[in-house]
């Protein structure tokens, strides 16, 4: 017998045995999550699932409080005079899950394995001189060039926040996952319960010590409060609707927001938004390919869509979504209303200049092919509602409609239309990955091929990008993410339709849930 | 009956292949990309070319489908390339509620529309009859997600005999499996139950009008040895084939139920592997399922032959 067809039968002979494990006398938190949890490791993916999965298991050198402050975590850390040498000392106590100390060689092999899977990561150690461990205490970072940007990208919490590991995981060869779950934080992963796209189960770790500072996002004492959590996968909302008011479980992360009313009315069931930052939605422009080669073109087509009428369409309760011009998120220190002249006005009069300036633009009829993903609920509805809008102004639109993967994958390629390219399409990022200049990929001006999808080219905002890198102040941040954003609105780097909030659900039974900029199950209690 | 048997398996050998072939080349022709559900939404092109090189996707597709098919003859079905678990060890995982949610719906498929398709043809044009087929055209025309839900509501919610959701397996005790598996199965096996029943009907009133019938009734035997005994059993190479094929459909198409009653069987890893483009994992599922499919094919042909006499298999 094959030691496959061995592991077939003793996978199914243990999971009948897991589905039938007594119920033990424990705090058990049954979670739903936004989105099946299929692959684990949070330096690989930029999913949000996974992410929210690596801050269960691992830890960080520095967490980010509801100021957004870095703050000390793992490490509390100095910095020299001259702002070019950090040194972070790690706290005691702190092992990994398999029972060996967390030492500063572990961390250094995990923030060079980050770097290099991070577009922030990698400008960072592009300023780095050295990065080393001095003692099994402390590591090093010395900058060989000035670089602001240190301590909010080692707190960063999305995407890919630096997460430590031990050393042997932290070496994984590029491209190659890390499937062993062996971190720091403050739950560990029972890997023989978790069934990928199913469920994922963590326990308590008992030997997790957390800070005494009260806890702030992911700052502050991660103190947990329940022995296990489960995380389900539901793919019908309905069904986990009713899990919910039956009491099998405890939380939705996410609920369609048309469904609210049936929970609404059940006294034992509170509703509310448990992740602090919302959702940017965008509409992306492929920069290399006619006819939105043309800023001209781009800039009619910003007058055209419509941010309310797009909200409207897909969340359609103004409750849950916000309008502003702000291309890193509506309450960030960054927000400001550079640009909002592409927004301002009635549908009607922004329609007129839409015209107006596409018939200034020598556009010449070449139909825009929009990509429409039929399985997101969140986007499926914008390309219809968008497509009128430009019909009206004056393009000729082709609305190709296909399935999430095939558009992420059609998305990844510069070619003409009639070989399987494309001219736009609606995605949407958490703000907690777009909220400065940095770690917005959307706003990268280098038009490389290694940029993400929709190439902008803008050697301004390069400089700028830059420039705000070695800012050392929030008041010169400000300045230069706002001229940013005004150069992106001009170029059309993407049109913001708007910010919607995701709204939780729970049982009232649950306590100490905290808004974050992810879903924190530390502070729970059940 | 045993060259049979070999003739049979060896002509499967073909089948597998060319499903084996088409399967391979349909998923590679299909848009998207393992690496971006690996790396997600936000992976630069730099990271998806990694992830691929290290998933070997970069090979030609000569290559990959050799090196698949030769793993797959030493019993070695690959790696999921989303979790990096093996195939088959997922599949154990989860085959086991799919084909406990098909064999109770089954059962009650056999069960209930048995009795009424004789019923029916005992009673032909009567009002049991009629009652019989107004239910057969419901259990045809309503969906199974619709029959879950209604099932859900008036069972589990309002009379909160049932659990709304989730699955127990038969280890945790005959009633915990029971009171999660009857609903699923119930609506699961709607459709069947109409079916077979229909057929049940149609073959019984053959075989009624067939001159042994009478022949039997004149000889005075009762009613029920006349269904039972000589009837049903002759009209039984019909529902046989119906029911067996039935069983295969219900493992391959046990997606619905499982997603409405949220039940962690085949039918939802299959969606999820396809929605993830995860190749060898779905070629594994299609692969085994076909081969399920060749089985009972067979295994309905063998059990002609115990139903009815006359039929000798060389």
């Amino acid at each position: 017998m094959s030691i496959q067809f061995r592991s077939f039968a003793a996978a199914t002979l243990v999971a009948g045995s897991l589905y039938g494990l007594p119920a033990l006398a424990e705090t058990t938190l049954n979670v739903v999550m936004q989105a099946p949890l299929r692959t684990l490791d949070p330096i690989l993916s930029t999913a949000q699932i996974v992410r929210t999965h690596g801050f269960m298991v691992f830890d960080t050198l520095l967490g980010m409080d509801a100021k957004y402050n870095p703050q000390p975590q793992m490490a509390d850390y100095t910095v020299s005079a001259d702002k070019m040498t950090y040194t972070f000392t790690l706290r005691d106590g702190l092992k990994w899950h398999d029972g060996t100390p967390v030492k500063a060689e572990d961390c250094v092999a995990s923030i060079k394995r980050w770097a290099a899977n991070d577009g922030a990561g990698r400008t960072m150690m592009a300023h780095v001189a050295a990065l080393e461990a001095t003692s099994d205490k402390q590591l090093v970072i010395r900058l060989s060039k000035p670089f602001g940007q240190v301590l909010e990208l080692l707190a960063k919490p999305s995407p890919v926040p630096p997460f430590m590991m031990p050393k042997r995981l932290a070496e994984t060869p590029s491209g190659q996952q890390v499937t062993e779950m062996v971190g720091s934080g403050p739950f560990r992963f029972v890997a023989d319960q978790y069934r990928p796209g199913d469920q994922a189960v963590y326990v308590r770790n008992k030997d997790y010590v957390p800070r005494s500072e009260p806890m702030s996002w992911t700052a502050g004492g991660k103190l947990v409060n329940v022995d296990k959590v489960v995380w389900k996968s539901m793919p019908d909302m309905q069904t986990s609707i009713n899990a919910l008011q039956s009491g099998d479980v405890d939380l939705i992360e996410q609920v369609t927001i048309d469904l609210l009313p049936l929970l609404k009315a059940n006294d034992e069931i509170k509703t509310g938004a448990i992740n602090a930052l919302g959702s940017q939605v965008t509409g992306r422009f492929n920069h290399r390919q006619p006819p939105f080669d043309n800023p001209k073109v781009r800039q009619a087509a910003m007058y055209a869509l419509d941010q309310d009428q797009l909200m409207q369409t897909a969340i359609g309760d103004g409750e849950f979504y916000k309008l502003c011009a702000s291309l890193y998120g509506c309450d960030v220190p960054l927000a400001s209303d550079a640009g909002s002249e592409y927004l301002a006005g009635s549908a009607k009069t922004r329609m007129a200049k839409a015209r107006e300036l596409l018939k200034a633009s020598g556009y010449d009829g070449k139909p825009v092919l929009m990509m429409q993903p039929t399985d997101l609920t969140v986007l499926s509805t914008q390309p219809i509602v968008a497509a009128e809008r430009l019909r009206e102004a004056g393009f000729k639109v082709e609305v190709a409609s296909m399935d999430w993967a095939t558009l992420q994958s059609r998305k990844n390629g510069w070619q003409p239309v009639a070989q399987g390219g494309w001219n736009f399409f609606f995605t949407y990022w958490g703000v907690s990955g777009i909220w400065n200049p940095v770690v917005h990929a959307m706003l990268d001006g280098s038009g490389s091929d290694t940029a993400w999808s929709g190439w902008p080219r803008n050697a301004r905002v390069e400089e700028l990008r830059t420039a705000y890198i070695a800012a050392t102040t929030l008041d010169e941040q400000k300045t230069i993410a706002r001229e940013i954003q005004q150069i992106a609105f001009d170029e059309g780097f993407y049109f913001n339709a708007g910010e919607f909030q995701s709204v939780a659900a729970w049982r009232t039974s649950l306590k100490g849930l905290q808004p974050g900029p992810l879903t924190l199950f530390w502070g729970v209690a059940k | 009956m045993a060259s049979y048997f070999l003739r049979r398996v060896l002509m499967a050998v073909p089948v597998m292949a060319f499903i084996a072939l088409f399967i391979f080349l349909l998923l590679r022709l299909t848009p998207g990309d393992p690496a971006q559900a690996i790396a997600g939404d936000h992976a630069t092109p730099q990271q998806l070319a990694a992830i691929r090189e290290s998933l070997g996707l970069d090979q030609p597709l000569a290559s990959q489908f050799l090196a698949w098919v030769g793993d797959m003859i030493l019993g070695d079905f690959g790696k999921s390339l989303i979790s990096q678990r093996p195939v088959l060890e997922m599949i154990g995982q989860r085959i086991g509620p799919t084909l406990a949610l098909a064999s109770v719906a089954m059962m009650l498929t056999v069960l209930i529309s048995l009795p009424l398709g004789v019923l029916a043809a005992w009673r032909h044009g009567g009002l049991i009859d009629r009652f019989v087929m107004s239910l057969s055209v419901l259990g045809f025309s309503v969906p199974i997600f619709v029959i879950g839900y209604v099932l859900i509501s008036i069972f589990a919610v309002n009379l909160k005999w049932f659990p709304v959701q989730g699955y127990k397996p038969l280890a945790e005790g005959l009633g915990a499996f029971l009171h999660r598996i009857v609903l699923p199965g119930f609506a699961l096996a709607s459709i069947y139950i109409a079916l077979v029943s229909r057929m049940t009907r149609a073959s019984m009133l053959e075989v009624l009008g067939e001159d042994y019938v009478r022949t039997a009734r004149a000889k005075g035997l009762s009613d029920r040895i006349v269904l039972f005994r000589h009837a049903l059993r002759n009209a039984a190479i019909p529902i046989l084939t119906v029911v067996g094929t039935g069983f295969a459909m219900m493992i391959s198409g046990v997606v619905v139920t499982e997603t409405v009653f949220n039940i962690p069987g085949i039918g939802r890893l299959v969606v999820e592997a396809v929605l993830a483009r995860d190749y060898p994992l779905i070629q594994a599922i299609i692969l085994l399922t076909a081969g399920a499919y060749v089985l009972i094919n067979l295994l309905i042909d063998l059990s002609y032959a115990l139903t009815d006499p006359r039929i000798r298999y060389k």
